[in-house]
């Protein structure tokens, strides 16, 4: 029978009452006495020199408290970039300054120019309209490889040029890598776009900021995945606000996806002018706002090469990479292409040799950073069509291909810098197979000729580095910051217990899972267990979500903080049982001592920890409440094998998803029906990516799919009834809980089946055709048949 | 939005009367003017709302006609004429989601006249009247281009008479992301000929492809089109299609039309 109680148990989301019922607390839902509205006045131009800004007629329309322009911002920071790239030769990345509002030029449509801070939505948006702009449009930037060429107009003109960095990993493997693809019986290249995407949360962004002049203290709620990381960011390099006179409050949000980690100019300026006007000041995105100011996702364009030998062993693997960063540096994105990418490089495959080169591009368009995967499903990407298309070539079995050149023997060093700790890609390969019923393919495909459509089965595999990240590491790669989590597990005089993680939780479900944990360890009911996230004033200094980091990061620090209560609580236990420490076990929610029938229940422990009338006083103190902090020693790498099958109608193009597979190994999982919900979303935005979305600017720098008249979203009836399994587990060795993380999994491994399963369709019906870029719109899949 | 009045008139004549007014706008069923004025890209003084004018809806079956209310919702129609006039009611049962069908009308989806609805191409290919306040005008004369119709400032729609044909289909290949039609074709067979409607593909907006109508009205069966070849000139390049691939689809669409018809 399936557990219903702690770790393993398939337990409903508690969270979700309130969310069904409008019972969620969002930031929008928050409106503060006395607060305004204030209104961004947006560039409608890619790039241009603002040569005045004439407020005057709008500052005097009706209800307008203040209008602010980037010149009110003089001796302010700007937006700080959390992550210093290193370039190929040494020297630092390129770094412009990102102003709160822009200064001098604006350089992407939606780059905020002036804010109206008014008693009413429409009003500061009225006033908006009255403000008098000469902005003198300038050529726009928005082509990678023309942005980088002699001549081209400069994004910053403070700038040498339009490279952020160029970046070259492992650098002392070019040469022999070159050596390997020149002396190798075949070489399979591939070109291909790892296309732009918009996150599209279904909260759009909101930010709130109050400010009370009496204590000096401001307070910003914000629909943000990591309230400390904003807190420090903001109050240490932005506003000169010291931790303990700014509060960052993340209440319910909904989704992420990573475009919620980043500090962004709207959450810098609420707080900013909620101090100047001393009143409450409220920004909530419209969705047309969020295609032109949330970060985007992606937008890499590669070539990518295999060597194999005669043998068809990969011998060497070369991918030379353009990253768009857009027109600033979002919070995290250096890292994006590099260290999140090319460590990634290796795959589930012994290549004894990897170069890559990425050169990360300043353009005309939104900011590029984290989504969902961030780097690892552009590694993922190209790594698994270029083993497609290799198979392919070879008139070799794609899955014969991958099984013959997995890694098999664990821990495994990979040539791009990171020791996998455990892994079995045969044996989720062999579930895969399995659920996919792969034996009755040829007789589906059968019946779909028979029907005049072209069935195709795709796979792939793939590997991901996890539970972001030891410290240290990611200290000499460049981070400005720590990437532990802490947690601080405060039990009650009755036995009840109130955890405040520093995990935030928008759709993950830690409120249900890490209480399942506790449960387990003491023995107690999950309604016992409480969790409290997202307000830095109640919560320890933690680093947030993203990455498939809560569980493995956060999750280790709440286990250790468990643990010293529990021996705390022996320690109270012995006492009062009058016995030795050594001999006091704790079962179920009781502690006994070995080998007698003398016991006390938790919540007697609990009771004497805070009522200390009978008390080893002399050895320990009262209260029952501990603190830890978890720093991981290596990332975490879940790991498997997905499958599709698609038909195409060769008259239209169209594709049609009719079954997807995914076989994962998560490692140990806390609550499966979670974990499965975790990969059904991760596939849908995958299939998103793979077959529907996508940014696309005109040659302007005008964003042409800037709402969902035109920016397609998977609907329910674009994806088929997924089969997942996660029952290949091999546990993570370096944490407590044995623990990998499923957050990204799907949107990293889903994307390679859909185009291999296209590309094996079309192969099928005749047409052989090297790769179609995402997303397969009937239109491109048309055109590649008919090419 | 800006600030506008709202007036709800209950008959046609207070409707008319209200329209009277500077800058006032008609107000069907709101699915792409209420998205408009959120954009701030109309400014009404007043918006008279024909919502709650009853004359103006349902759907009434007489002989070989199917009127329909120029106020009939889109779920109504595809309800209620399902028994009468089958290819039509599932058109409309194909219109947006179900927030858009229980919302927007027919009238306001044949006075907007977009490029890419589903109606206009039901209309023409019907050769339907479309009737107003003050007069009635042939299908044939009313689609004048995009967004463009034969409407006076003020005209409502009262109604649209559809002629029921003898077999009709109408095929929708959806753009990805509005579920707008790419590319929508009407085939209607009646015992004088056959009219074929494309909507979704032309820079004009809904048109009808006379050499296929020719040609199925000598022999209706797909492969009287195998000749044929959709134009490509006058046909929307964008983002989810170029004018080739759409002048393709129309004759895929419009073979398949025939065939769900037969």
């Amino acid at each position: 029978m399936p557990k219903d109680h702690g770790i393993g148990a398939s337990q409903k989301r508690r969270e979700d009452v309130r969310f069904l019922t409008g019972r969620g607390q969002y930031t929008d839902d928050i409106n503060l006495h006395g607060q305004t509205y204030v209104y961004f006045l947006r560039s409608d131009v890619a790039h241009g020199k603002i040569n005045s800004i004439d407020t005057s007629a709008a500052e005097a329309m009706e209800g307008v408290v203040r209008i602010f322009t980037g010149a009110d911002f003089e001796g302010i920071g700007g937006l700080p970039c959390g992550w210093q790239v290193t370039d190929r030769f040494g020297q630092p990345m390129q770094e412009p300054g990102h102003p709160v509002l822009a200064r001098g030029k604006v350089r992407h449509v939606g780059d905020p120019i002036a804010a109206i801070v008014a008693e009413t939505k429409e009003q500061a948006r009225d006033a908006a309209e009255a403000i008098v702009l000469d902005i003198e449009e300038l050529p726009a930037v928005v082509d990678m490889k023309a942005a980088l060429a002699e001549g081209a107009a400069k994004v910053h003109d403070e700038l040498s040029s339009n490279l952020c960095y160029d970046w070259g990993f492992v650098e002392d493997n070019k040469a022999a890598v070159d050596e390997a693809i020149k002396n190798a019986a075949h070489v399979t290249t591939l070109e291909l776009v790892n296309n732009r995407l918009i996150a599209n949360p279904m909260e759009p962004r909101v930010a709130v900021g109050d400010y009370n002049f009496a204590n000096d203290e401001s307070t910003l709620y914000t629909t943000s995945q990591n309230p400390h990381v904003i807190r420090l960011l903001m109050g240490a390099f932005v506003l000169g606000i010291p931790e303990h006179k700014l509060r960052v409050v993340a209440p319910d949000v909904g989704g992420g996806f990573g475009t919620k980690i980043f500090h962004y100019a709207e959450e810098a300026f609420v707080t900013f002018a909620a101090r100047q006007i001393k009143r409450p000041v409220k920004w909530t995105s419209t969705r047309s706002e969020a295609f032109m100011s949330d970060a985007h996702g992606r937008d890499h364009v590669t070539k990518i090469e295999l060597a194999l030998d005669a043998d068809n062993n990969f011998t060497a693997l070369r991918c030379e990479t353009y990253a768009n960063m857009g027109a600033y540096l979002s919070t995290f994105a250096p890292s994006v292409p590099t260290w999140l990418h090319g460590t990634l490089l290796a795959g589930n495959y012994r290549t004894p040799l990897i170069y890559t080169n990425v050169k990360a591009v300043f353009t005309n368009t939104v900011p590029v950073d984290a989504y969902r995967g961030a780097g690892r499903p552009e590694a993922t990407f190209q790594i698994e069509r270029v083993v497609d298309k290799a198979a392919r070539e070879l008139g070799v079995d794609p899955i014969q291909l991958r099984r013959q050149n997995f890694i098999t023997q664990f821990p495994y060093s990979t040539p791009v810098a990171v020791q996998y700790d455990t892994g079995d890609y045969v044996a989720t390969m062999d579930k895969l197979e399995e659920i996919m019923d792969m034996s009755g393919f040829a007789a589906r495909r059968k019946e779909s000729e028979a029907k005049g459509k072209w069935r195709g089965l795709g796979v792939n595999c793939y590997i991901e580095a996890c539970g972001i990240a030891p410290s240290n590491l990611v200290g000499q790669l460049g981070a400005r910051a720590g990437l532990y989590d802490a947690a601080t597990v405060r039990v009650n005089a009755t036995g009840s217990i109130s955890v405040m993680v520093g995990a935030h939780s928008h759709g993950q479900g830690h409120e249900t899972t890490f209480p399942q944990v506790i449960a387990e360890m003491i023995g107690i009911d999950e309604s016992q267990i409480d969790i409290v996230h997202g307000d830095s004033s109640k919560i320890p200094f933690g680093m947030g979500t993203y990455g498939s980091r809560s569980l493995a990061v956060c999750g280790s620090a709440m286990v250790r903080a468990t643990e010293k209560v529990i021996r705390k609580a022996k320690k109270i236990a012995a006492h009062l049982l009058e016995a030795s420490e050594a001999d006091i076990e704790l079962k179920n929610g009781k502690f006994s001592v070995a080998g007698t029938d003398k016991s006390v229940d938790w919540a007697g422990v609990t009771l004497a920890a805070y009522v200390p009338h009978n008390y080893p006083l002399e050895d320990i103190e009262p209260g029952l409440e501990e603190t830890a902090f978890y720093d991981p020693s290596n990332f975490t790498y879940p790991s498997g094998a997905y499958a599709c099958e698609v038909e195409v109608d060769p008259e239209t193009g169209k594709v049609q998803i009719l079954k997807f597979a995914a076989a994962d190994d998560f490692g140990n999982v806390v609550n499966p029906m979670i974990v499965e919900g975790q990969v059904h979303g991760g596939i849908a935005q995958g299939i998103g990516q793979a077959m529907l979305e996508a940014a696309i600017y005109d040659e302007n720098g005008q964003l042409q799919s800037a709402s969902y008249m035109d920016y397609a979203m998977p609907r329910a009836d674009d994806v088929p009834f997924y089969i997942v399994d996660h029952s290949c587990a091999t546990p993570c060795t370096h944490n407590p809980l044995g623990v990998k993380g499923c957050g990204e999994a799907g949107a990293i491994g889903s994307p390679p089946a859909v185009v291999n399963a296209v590309i094996d369709a079309l192969a099928s019906g005749g047409k052989n055709v090297g790769h179609i870029n995402m997303p397969l719109t009937p239109h491109r899949v048309w055109k590649a048949i008919n090419s | 939005m800006y600030a506008f009045d709202v007036t709800r008139p209950k008959t046609v004549a207070e409707a008319v009367e209200a329209l009277g007014a500077e800058e006032a706008q008609a107000l069907g069923g709101g699915q792409t003017l209420i998205p408009t004025l959120k954009q701030r890209l109309a400014s009404p003084s007043v918006l008279v709302s024909l919502a709650s004018i009853d004359e103006i809806k349902g759907v009434c079956a007489d002989g070989d006609t199917l009127t329909i209310g120029g106020g009939t919702t889109h779920a109504t129609v595809a309800q209620e004429a399902a028994a009468t006039y089958p290819a039509l009611a599932a058109l409309a049962a194909n219109i947006g989601d179900p927030a858009v069908r229980n919302r927007g009308t027919i009238g306001g989806s044949l006075a907007n006249n977009d490029p890419s609805a589903c109606y206009p191409s039901a209309a023409l290919a019907s050769n339907a009247t479309i009737v107003t306040n003050t007069r009635e005008i042939a299908a044939d004369d009313y689609f004048q281009g995009l967004f463009t119709t034969a409407l006076e400032p003020g005209e409502i729609i009262t109604g649209v008479k559809f002629p029921v044909p003898q077999a009709a289909n109408y095929q929708k290949f959806v753009q990805p992301a509005s579920r707008f039609s790419l590319v929508g074709v009407f085939v209607a067979k009646y015992a004088d000929g056959v009219r074929v409607a494309v909507t979704g593909a032309s820079e004009g907006g809904v048109f009808r492809w006379t050499e296929a109508e020719a040609a199925l009205s000598a022999d209706f069966s797909p492969a009287a089109l195998d000749g044929l070849t959709a134009s490509a000139d006058g046909l929307i390049n964008d983002l989810h299609g170029d004018a080739e691939y759409r002048a393709h689809l129309i004759k895929v669409m419009t073979k398949r039309a025939v065939a769900a018809a037969n």
